[in-house]
């Protein structure tokens, strides 16, 4: 049913059940949010979307008031902007005034608002209660004195990743958003994948940087260093350099990476078609036992901490691949460099990738072992590329100069959510027919849905699949298979909303556009591409050929599976 | 515990502030481990524990001393000057509200409202309640509760 308003003046025709914030929306309305985010349910608690309702003696919020049949609403009026004014004066009352020494300065909401609202003095001045940044954790870190208590990073924590890490704690002006036992952020229940990152409005919550150390190792004439990066960069960097699309943004990048001072750069998702290789042999070893079903894929270290954390009970059906960054950096240190007489300790091996927890992941290795030596978020990769001064638009780009650059497109689909499953079905199906799948495309696992379910006939046998995102959505996935459900064979797991092109290292403030542009990005690529598959890279099966052995062999799990716990000495 | 988890079959997240309430009424006080065990049998995270139980001034982290000393900081006590009591207490005792003096003779604790606003500023020591006392007064109980043997 059709509700008429009256919106400025205007008459607008708005459904029953609607929030005056969708239909400001609608109509080319722009009212100011704080604590909205259009993918969680609506809090109210900041109150800057504010408009005036005639008849009403109060300011309503947009975001969560209906619409109803009478109403007439001013967004813009005087009352309304003196109440928005004063809401931004407050916030600022006890805001650390460190907008140029901060991480978001430029991409603070905060600092958007307080400039549209033109606010120009400290009105207000409250007292500024100690408190303490929690450097805790190796991938996130918290500055509770740059929160505004908006509560969208508590609400993603919640409702889309389902952990519930960080949540309000405390009372009236002693609310802080804090963990259990108010405790440093590792010691909670946070699985490190930095969607609260992006729900941040301010400088509350940032990755732990990296990138000085890199900076450091590129200026280390000792070093030799190499950067590898995840499949979801170039497109990620093509859309802040505003770099055109008939650009060729790998090669680009490839060039830009040797310009920093990196010896030699790598596809991730070459170590993504290694892990295939791997990943379809084990589980086909694993089929006839029947016994650790569903097949959990192991490549998101969100997914795998709250496996090992949460749900002990599911750890035997992890597969016990490493993540493609640890695979990569083991392949480049052991055999690439050494093949070109560089001694593995000489190497630091940086890592370009759109998720925080990847970081922690390479910490969790020994020192003096490790594989990777720094993790980087595309955000740092963009403040890198500018204060190298590279300019992306005037390069020459350069094709690889490494022998093993070259992956297929299923390596590439790892970017996004049900891309890891497409290209494992493609490889099993090799594996155990002999043939390649047909058709290769399997569109049940494509697009932007929390759930994509699949069937497809692999060996005359029907295989049952489902790739989830978003965390929250995977947990739901886990109650249902421990309430009895039993008829998939793979389970594809992401902690974000979409898997990597929505990962938490990637730029904040993307909306539904961009996430759509980058799909499409990574699904051209596996239109064009010649190699589709894993087993059809012709580096993988050399690579196979002389440094490993066959799939799913002793030598292969010592290097690429994760590492067992010894059996207890006797 | 388990008792007390018994009375609350039905699991619901309703059911958590009785259920804090009541085990803090036999323990005393709240602990880590306490939340972490609420949190498993009514599957709601630790966080949303933490922050209903640090919300609420009625649940307490720490062990309450012997003599558990409430000063009221409603509107009417407020403005009966409560807050001089409290600084009063504060400096007798030398903690801070919240907090049990080392012999565990003493905890101070802020509330909000006892409900005996007409004879504010009120002060409840235990069971027993004090009105419109004078600050001489305030320190004689102090200083009776302390030499008071066990």
């Amino acid at each position: 049913m059709l509700l008429n308003i009256e919106i400025n003046g205007q008459q607008v025709s708005a459904k029953r059940g609607e929030t005056i914030l969708t239909v400001l929306n609608r109509i080319g309305v722009k009212v100011p949010t704080l604590c909205y985010l259009s993918s969680l349910s609506p809090s109210g608690a900041c109150r800057m979307c504010v408009v005036e309702v005639e008849g009403l003696s109060h300011l309503v919020p947009a975001c969560s008031h209906q619409v109803e049949e009478w109403m007439q609403i001013h967004t813009h009026s005087p009352r309304v902007l003196k109440a928005r004014k004063t809401l931004v004066e407050l916030l600022l009352a006890n805001h650390p005034d460190d907008c140029l020494y901060c991480d978001r300065n430029g991409s603070c909401e905060l600092q958007v608002l307080s400039e549209e609202l033109q606010v120009r003095d400290r009105k207000y001045i409250s007292k500024h209660k100690p408190v303490q940044i929690d450097k805790a954790c190796q991938s996130i870190q918290r500055d509770p004195a740059k929160c505004v208590l908006c509560g969208r990073c508590s609400r993603v924590c919640r409702e889309v990743i389902g952990v519930a890490a960080i949540d309000a704690v405390g009372r009236g002006s002693n609310t802080r958003i804090g963990t259990t036992y108010n405790k440093g952020l590792n010691f909670s229940a946070c699985v490190k994948c930095g969607q609260c990152i992006l729900a941040c409005p301010t400088g509350a919550l940032t990755e732990r940087k990296a990138l000085q150390s890199v900076i450091e190792a590129l200026g280390n004439p000792e070093l030799y260093p190499v950067v590898q990066f995840s499949p979801t960069v170039p497109a990620a960097i093509a859309e802040e350099f505003s770099l055109k699309s008939n650009k060729d943004v790998l090669n680009l990048l490839r060039s830009a990476f040797r310009k920093m001072g990196f010896r030699q750069s790598f596809d991730t998702s070459f170590a993504a078609d290694i892990n295939l290789m791997e990943e379809a042999a084990v589980y086909l070893e694993r089929q006839p036992e029947n016994k650790k079903f569903p097949f959990f894929t192991s490549c998101c270290p969100s997914w795998v901490r709250y496996i090992e954390v949460f749900r002990p009970e599911f750890k035997d059906y992890l597969s016990p691949l490493k993540s493609p960054q640890q695979i990569m950096g083991k392949v480049i240190k052991q055999y690439i460099t050494s093949s070109a007489g560089v001694k593995p300790e000489k190497v630091f091996v940086v890592s370009v990738m759109p998720c925080t927890a990847k970081k922690a992941e390479a910490e969790s290795e020994n020192s003096g072992n490790k594989s990777v030596d720094a993790v980087i978020t595309i955000r740092e990769l963009i403040r890198m590329i500018r204060l190298l001064g590279i300019d992306l638009g005037n390069l020459e780009s350069e094709p690889s100069n490494t022998a093993f650059s070259l992956s297929s497109s299923s390596g590439r689909l790892f970017g996004i959510s049900g891309g890891h499953l497409e290209g494992l079905l493609r490889t099993i199906n090799f594996m155990s027919t002999g043939q390649d799948l047909n058709p290769v495309k399997i569109n049940d696992l494509r697009g932007l849905k929390a759930r994509k379910e699949a069937r497809i006939k692999i060996n005359k046998q029907s295989v049952n699949v489902v790739a989830v995102s978003g965390l929250a959505n995977a947990i739901a996935l886990l109650d249902e298979i421990a309430a009895g459900r039993d008829d998939f064979q793979i389970v594809e797991v992401m902690a974000c909303p979409n898997g990597c092109i929505n990962g938490g290292g990637q730029q904040i403030g993307l909306d539904e556009k961009s996430l759509k542009s980058r799909m499409k990005a990574l699904y051209d690529i596996d239109e064009e591409e010649m190699v589709k598959m894993a087993h059809k890279n012709p580096t993988i099966t050399e690579l196979f050929d002389k440094f490993l052995s066959k799939p799913n062999s002793a030598m292969n799990r010592e290097i690429l599976h994760k590492d067992q716990p010894k059996p207890a000495s006797v | 515990m388990d008792h007390i988890f018994e009375k609350y079959s039905l699991k619901k997240p309703e059911n958590l502030i009785p259920l804090l309430q009541d085990i803090q009424k036999e323990k005393g006080y709240l602990t880590d481990e306490i939340v972490d065990k609420v949190a498993d049998y009514l599957h709601i995270p630790t966080n949303r524990i933490y922050g209903v139980a640090t919300f609420y001034d009625q649940f307490r982290f720490r062990q309450r001393g012997q003599y558990h000393i409430q000063v009221c900081r409603g509107t009417s006590c407020y403005l009966c000057s409560s807050s001089s009591y409290l600084k009063e207490i504060e400096k007798l005792l030398k903690i801070q509200a919240g907090l049990v003096t080392r012999d565990r003779k003493f905890s101070l604790e802020i509330v909000n409202c006892m409900g005996g606003c007409g004879k504010s500023p009120v002060i409840r020591i235990n069971d027993n309640y004090y009105h419109r006392l004078s600050v001489s007064d305030l320190s004689d109980i102090i200083r009776a509760l302390r030499e008071k043997k066990q």
